[in-house]
């Protein structure tokens, strides 16, 4: 049986397939567990710590980056390389303070929701990929970085786009004086 | 491919969540299996729908146990299965030798006692693929050695 030429492709998304339908059967797990939408988001926010935490070790072995040297470089890496690798998509990066040190990234794109439809109506507050909020903030921790991610816009719920939103937690000069 | 690290990752935190859940509310380890299995089962469902949209028919059981042996289990753990038996009367015996979700655990005995916990996910999986090709099955799995497990998946005659 010859195979046909797309087939490296074909089993590539069906890896990541496997991700998607599998976060989907643990969201649809945690809310015949849960009643409250805030206990979901909770709990897969403690989930995406625990991945973020582990990940960061696999993401630098395979990426080999250089140390960023500021908030918007790191916020870059995210959205250029580490979701690139991971999730196959590229968000845009913006920064939304003067001080420099809130990020938002837009996603016009997340194959986390490729087969979700809408949320059911008694769930109107589930935060459908808070995983990737914990994933991000553990990452950040485990390379001494404290920062605040939340989802500040998301297309299951209504918006245009989904937009999340990472505060860094400690002013840029304190990082200065860290490295001397 | 970095895709399989998140695969692995969220289903080790799925396992510990699901049982730090049960300890602190009733308290049943039994359970907990039971979900696993049935998560297993919808994303074998769904997955196996997409996998086989442009193969043949397939002509029997054989014929889908070696699929889900060799594509089915290279697509998603990277390796096909090492040995398949049966006794041709409806029990099939899949071994792998170097289970890709046992493999960071550990290799010999050490945590023998947790690594159930760590093939149900997988149970349903199989007994997903299997329902959604049309064959109705039991699927349980049992390890002896670390990182080498065996899949029994018993068909019901209907």
């Amino acid at each position: 049986m010859s195979r046909p030429p797309g087939r490296k492709q074909e089993n590539y998304k069906i890896s990541r397939e496997l991700f998607v339908l599998t976060y989907g059967a643990l969201v649809a797990q945690l809310c015949k567990d849960y009643e409250k939408d805030e206990d979901v988001n909770t709990c897969l926010d403690r989930m995406g710590y625990g991945i973020g935490i582990r990940l960061i070790d696999d993401f630098l072995a395979h990426s080999a980056v250089k140390k960023c040297r500021s908030y918007s470089e790191t916020a870059d890496m995210i959205a250029q390389v580490a979701f690139k690798m991971y999730l196959g998509v590229t968000p845009s990066v913006s920064c939304s303070s003067a001080a420099g040190n809130e990020f938002s990234l837009i996603l016009d794109k997340n194959p986390l929701v490729d087969f979700v439809e809408e949320l059911p109506a008694e769930r109107a507050s589930l935060c459908y990929c808070n995983l990737l909020c914990g994933v991000i903030r553990g990452a950040l921790e485990m390379v001494h970085l404290a920062a605040e991610v939340t989802f500040l816009q998301d297309r299951l719920k209504g918006d245009a786009v989904t937009e999340i939103g990472i505060t860094f937690l400690r002013k840029a000069e304190d990082r200065k004086h860290k490295r001397n | 491919m970095a895709d399989e690290a998140l695969f692995l990752l969220l289903h080790n935190e799925m396992v510990a969540g699901l049982y730090r859940a049960a300890e602190q509310g009733e308290g049943e380890n039994g359970r907990c299996t039971t979900k696993l299995e049935s998560m297993g089962f919808r994303v074998g469902q769904g997955l196996i729908e997409r996998f086989t949209k442009d193969t043949a028919r397939f002509k029997d059981e054989l014929d889908i146990m070696k699929f889900i042996c060799k594509d089915f289990w290279t697509t998603v753990f990277k390796k096909q299965i090492d040995n398949l038996r049966t006794n041709h009367q409806g029990i099939y015996v899949l071994q792998d030798n170097k289970f890709r979700l046992l493999t960071q655990m550990s290799a010999g005995k050490q945590y023998l006692e947790h690594a159930p916990k760590y093939l149900a996910f997988t149970c349903g999986l199989i007994r997903g693929g299997l329902s959604n090709l049309g064959i109705k099955s039991i699927v349980t799995a049992e390890v002896s050695s670390m990182p080498a497990c065996k899949y029994f998946s018993t068909y019901s005659i209907t």
